[in-house]
């Protein structure tokens, strides 16, 4: 919103407050972290530190220069995040899908509950072997990994936004003779939007552990295959250039969505 | 006057895994077309629940609930049920939290989003229709539900409590307000409350229950002039027949 008022001296001076507050924030955040890379590079430089074993920004930004011209980081940033979207997209979906069924029948609710408790609570990663065996060693196997481990975060989340929902508005609505359809068409569903844009962040960090532990585990080829292959041949280079490229990668996914958020309360629904 | 609303004999047991609560036993009372009536009690008496019998939404134990002298028709379109707090939708805009009974019951038709605009219109909301919710006064928003439930034309209004989640000072004016607008619109009117002034202010009828389980204790006609629940609360009637339904009350 803009007006033409006319501020007092004191507004002005909360605003300059505020601004250079901000400002400072981003100065520091900035100042960390080149002053972390700088006396990494100089630690390394004057071989206080052995960069054989803690490699050094300049050798990690030139192993990504030769992975770019190699030609094969994009061939492997794009493994990885195939397998990362295509493993959110299918965890959030379906468990949204199963959440709305369980909030429909509180006879499934009651009957899966110990299921889900004791699937929330299993580490996935014991699920490896059988999911090796099942589905090769290939991308299906990586997404299936992504899409258990965050499947069931997102059945919880959302079931307990949609089970959140004030009681006393399903009374109005009944009042006026709502159906069952109506009362989740009309009330719950968007009644739970902030639950679904809270569980959508979460699963993007659920598919990124899901994807790259199960590059871990199987995989010729991905962000998560560099890093364990470079930990094998001892190139640590290729390691903390890979662990680089996937920290942008995660925090673009995660302001994708950030962004996404911000589209949806402009525009309520 | 036709007899909008009878209730014949009407009981209510509630069944838990350690107990079987009667809440109501034995209820009788009829609403006239046009009558305003409070139904006062003592905490925890089960007037809520009188409330939800009236709405359909649930069934009593034994006892009948006509309506236009029928039994077991879907009243839901001629009822007007408003709660505590208003309840408002805070993703729709003012005017279609108002369209809201149209949409549920399928009666979104030109003539009646028509009628729910006028009614906005005529009652100060004009100038909000594409606000939200949040942006309205606690007054304002007690409006709005109440013109919610009017958009769909009930013939009945069920009220429980609409004012108890307000300041004292905007309970006062939101309740001269609400009963402005009931008698503009000439509705019938079915109030729950604890509070014995507001009953008193209100309503043609007072009935009094008692204890759990509820059953009627007494009815009272609470003849006293002024044009408004403010100008009524001026009256010198208006401490007797507190001082008389309070004593009822203990």
């Amino acid at each position: 919103m803009k007006s033409n008022k006319q501020f007092s001296p004191q507004h002005i001076k909360f605003i300059k407050k505020t601004k250079r507050e901000t400002g400072l924030v981003w100065f520091f955040r900035i100042a960390i972290l080149v002053f972390g890379l700088g006396l990494w590079e100089f630690l390394a430089r004057i071989n206080v530190i052995d960069s054989f074993i803690s490699s050094s920004p300049s050798r990690i930004f030139n192993t990504i220069g030769t992975l770019v011209s190699e030609n094969n980081l994009f061939y492997h940033i794009g493994i990885t995040l195939y397998e990362t979207v295509l493993g959110f997209i299918l965890a959030v979906g379906l468990g949204y899908v199963i959440a709305l069924a369980l909030w429909w029948s509180e006879r499934l609710r009651r009957v899966l509950e110990p299921y889900i408790v004791i699937l929330n609570s299993l580490p996935k990663i014991a699920l490896g072997p059988i999911i090796i065996v099942w589905f090769g060693s290939g991308s299906k196997a990586i997404i299936f990994m992504a899409v258990i481990i965050g499947i069931i975060v997102a059945i919880i989340t959302m079931l307990n936004g949609f089970l959140a929902t004030d009681k006393n508005k399903i009374l109005l609505l009944k009042s006026m003779g709502a159906n069952k359809f109506q009362i989740l068409t009309k009330l719950v569903i968007p009644g739970s939007f902030p639950t679904l844009i809270s569980m959508l962040k979460i699963s993007v960090g659920m598919a990124w552990i899901g994807s790259i532990m199960g590059e871990y585990l199987v995989s010729k080829a991905g962000l998560g295959y560099l890093i364990v292959y470079g930990g094998q041949v001892f190139k640590l280079d290729l390691v903390m250039a890979s662990t680089v490229v996937l920290c942008v990668l995660a925090a673009l996914m995660y302001s994708i969505v950030a962004l996404l958020e911000k589209i949806i309360i402009k525009y309520k629904p | 006057m036709k007899k909008l609303l009878e209730i014949k004999n009407v009981s209510l047991t509630y069944q838990t895994m350690t107990d079987e609560i009667t809440a109501i036993k034995d209820l009788s009372f009829d609403c006239n077309d046009g009558e305003f009536i409070s139904i006062i009690g003592p905490s925890g008496c089960g007037k809520t629940t009188i409330l939800s019998l009236i709405a359909g939404l649930i069934k009593p134990t034994s006892g009948k609930i006509l309506f236009n002298g029928n039994e077991n028709v879907s009243h839901k379109n001629a009822l007007g049920y408003m709660l505590q707090k208003d309840q408002l939708f805070p993703w729709r805009t003012i005017e279609k939290n108002v369209f809201l009974p149209l949409e549920i019951q399928k009666k979104l038709t030109p003539e009646n989003i028509n009628y729910a605009l006028s009614l906005l219109d005529k009652y100060g909301l004009k100038d909000f229709k594409k606000s939200y919710p949040d942006q309205l006064s606690g007054g304002m928003r007690q409006r709005v539900a109440l013109i919610r439930t009017l958009s769909s034309k009930p013939e009945l209004l069920l009220l429980d409590e609409p004012f108890s989640a307000l300041d004292y000072q905007t309970r006062l004016s939101v309740c001269d307000d609400v009963y402005n607008i009931i008698k503009a619109e000439k509705k019938t009117t079915i109030l729950v409350t604890h509070d014995i002034s507001e009953a008193i202010s209100m309503s043609d009828i007072i009935i009094v229950l008692t204890d759990r389980p509820a059953k009627v204790k007494s009815f009272h006609r609470p003849n006293i002039e002024g044009v408004s629940p403010l100008r009524k609360r001026e009256s010198a009637d208006f401490g007797l027949w507190f001082e008389k339904i309070w004593k009822e009350l203990n």
